[in-house]
This record gives structure tokens, C-alpha cells and sequence, in this order.
């Protein structure tokens, strides 16, 4: 399965990768993180496609894209 | 941050290791983060992290020195070109220098250091950061403000008549004749952050042969009032037609008028 790794204490709740995921998986949630912030996160990985959108425009660098390698 | 790899994965994506894992002081939804990690991305991918020296200005990234992993020195008010000028020609030339600046140091008080860096044809390249605002100190007027853009020190927007209008760094610079590379980017979209990564490489790697600048639209979202996401279509829609996404100059492609002028020195054809 692909894999979003979103660090949480460097997002600032800017919603650029918001905006641009074309799945609009990424959502903000109710937490708190150590800056005040309420931080991104992908709701429904199954879905993601890995195409790195989101990683690209962060702003903070807090997110890191992986892509399963198809079986066989 | 950095997960073990799966072996049956690959990355997409990761944090380049050319950036320290500070946290950026950054307001939410800045493009310093953005322009910092590609000028990062492109120091790792060309593997000259122990080689290369930057120069940071007075403004927002006047802190840049804790994200970058190399050489930094923090230049006075728009001085960076010429601190960086310093550096190139005691160091030896494999080195790699580069300037980061905003639109508030190099268009306006830095713009005697930029212009004569660039007409002598030093061998440095010079990111710009044109936001048009002055973010650091609050939001006022910047020598890129649009027209009618309101600003602490313009609230009920810029007057040309009194003002003038928005300096065109690009467009200055291209009527000099030592520039190697004149191009503008845009961090708006991925689209115009992968053009501006491009832009970037090429910068570092014509920067041996002359004067390299790339200029990189912004966003302020705090400055300019408005949310990040909005800020980007702000400028796609009010920036871009000023500022057009060019590259200007680059080798191979030099415009007629660059061509370097050998006079004879002589009043006169000897008879």
C-alpha cells in the first residue's frame, strides 16, 4: 500500500496539500500539535496514488511519499 | 520523520538531508520553505553540499543559515552579492556561491550590489524571492508592489503617479552583457515548483561560466491578508502578466545586443 508519512509537529495547517491532492484525501484534523497548529492527515490510503502532489508544495518539507512496487 | 524503507517500496518523496530538521520560523503557507527545499534538493543532487557557500539577506530569511546543512554567511542589507563576490575570488573555483534574497533587499536598497555584481559577471548565482511586499518588517510597500496593491504604507493601494510602478529585476538585468542565465519562476503550483527546480539546477550549473539569477514569484499570504491557497491564485492572476515566466537570457540563446562591443579605440580609418 502507498504510503504518506505526514510529520505532524512541522505542519503549520497551511492547506497547500490540501488544495492540490487530486483524490482530496488529505484532510485537517481535530488534534493539536506541539506548535498549536491542528495538522493535516490522509484519511483514506487505499486510495492514495503516491503521486508526491502534496509532498512538492509543502512548505515545512513534513511530508514524505512512498509507492508500493506493484507484485511480481 | 525518515521511516525504515520497505523493501517493496520506492520513494516518491523524501526530506532532502541538505536541510536541517529546525523548524522553519516561516508564517503558515510561505514559499521560503518551498524555495529553500529546491535550492537544497539541487545542492544534494549535484552532491556539492561541502563545496557550497550561501549568502543570506536581511528579511525574512535572514534565519536561513539554521535550515541550510552548508556554509552560510549573513550579508548586511542588501549586500549579499557583493559579500558573495568577496567569496568567490578568494576561495578556489570549484566552490559554489550562491545569494538568497527578497524583493525588499535586492530591489531596493540592494539594487547598486545586484546591478554592478551582475554587469561585472561574477560567478555566483543569485536566487530572488519576489513577493512583492515586504513581509519581515510588517507588510509595507516594496519596490514590486502592483499597482493599487494596498500595504501598511500604501492603504489605499500604490499611486504609480506618485510611486512609479513595479521594478523588473529580469528584465533590468537583461540589458547587461556578462549575465549567463536570466530566468522567473514561480512557486504558485507543482507545476511551476518543478519549472523553478529546473531553473535552479541550471543556475548552479552554468554558474562557473558567469552571472546566473533566477527569480522566484511568491506568496505572502500574511502580508498580502489573505489565506495560502488564495494567495497563490492571487498571484497566478495579478502577478504573472507583470512579471512574466521567462527565461530571458541563457548560453546559446544570447540576444543581439549582448554581443560583447570591441571598439577600435581609433578616431579614424589611417589613410
Amino acid at each position: 500500500m502507498n504510503r504518506v508519512v505526514i510529520d505532524k509537529d512541522r505542519c503549520k495547517a497551511c492547506e497547500m496539500c490540501v488544495s492540490v491532492c487530486n483524490k482530496e484525501l488529505i484532510e485537517i484534523s481535530d488534534e493539536l500539535n506541539a506548535k498549536g497548529y491542528h495538522p493535516v492527515e490522509l484519511h483514506d490510503p487505499e486510495q492514495c496514488t503516491a503521486c508526491g502532489l502534496c509532498a512538492l508544495v509543502c512548505p515545512e518539507g513534513g511530508i514524505a511519499v512512498y509507492k508500493a512496487k506493484k507484485a511480481g | 520523520m525518515i521511516e525504515p524503507l520497505a523493501t517493496d517500496e520506492k520513494v516518491v518523496f523524501e526530506r532532502t538531508e541538505v536541510l536541517t530538521d529546525h523548524a522553519l520560523h516561516y508564517c503558515p503557507g510561505c514559499t521560503h520553505g518551498i524555495a529553500h527545499r529546491l535550492i537544497a534538493e539541487v545542492i544534494e543532487e549535484m552532491d556539492i553540499q561541502d563545496r557550497t557557500i550561501g549568502v543570506c539577506p536581511v528579511g525574512c530569511s535572514v534565519l536561513a543559515y539554521q535550515y541550510f546543512d552548508v556554509d552560510i554567511q549573513q550579508a548586511a542589507h542588501g549586500r549579499a552579492p557583493a559579500v558573495a563576490t568577496g567569496i568567490r575570488r578568494v576561495l578556489p573555483p570549484d566552490r559554489y556561491v550562491f545569494t538568497y534574497q527578497g524583493d525588499g533587499d535586492l530591489a531596493s536598497i540592494g539594487m547598486g550590489e545586484i546591478l554592478h555584481a551582475a554587469n561585472r559577471g561574477e560567478k555566483i548565482t543569485v536566487i530572488f524571492l519576489n513577493n512583492a511586499i515586504y513581509g519581515m518588517t510588517g507588510g509595507q510597500m516594496a519596490p514590486t508592489t502592483l499597482p493599487g496593491q494596498k500595504t501598511t504604507t500604501s492603504p489605499f493601494g500604490r499611486d504609480t503617479a506618485q510611486t512609479g510602478h513595479p521594478i523588473r529585476m529580469c528584465e533590468m538585468l537583461n540589458t547587461l552583457v556578462e549575465p549567463v542565465l536570466i530566468a522567473r519562476g514561480s512557486l504558485s503550483s507543482p507545476k511551476g515548483i518543478n519549472r523553478a527546480k529546473k531553473l535552479i539546477r541550471q543556475a548552479f550549473e552554468l554558474q562557473h561560466q558567469g552571472f546566473t539569477f533566477v527569480e522566484l514569484l511568491s506568496t505572502c499570504p500574511t502580508g498580502w491578508g489573505i489565506t495560502p491557497t488564495d494567495a497563490v491564485k492571487w498571484l497566478d492572476r495579478n502577478m504573472t502578466p507583470f512579471f512574466p515566466l521567462q527565461v530571458f537570457r541563457e548560453p546559446g540563446a544570447m540576444p543581439d545586443a549582448s554581443h560583447k562591443y570591441a571598439p577600435d579605440l581609433k578616431v579614424r580609418d589611417e589613410a
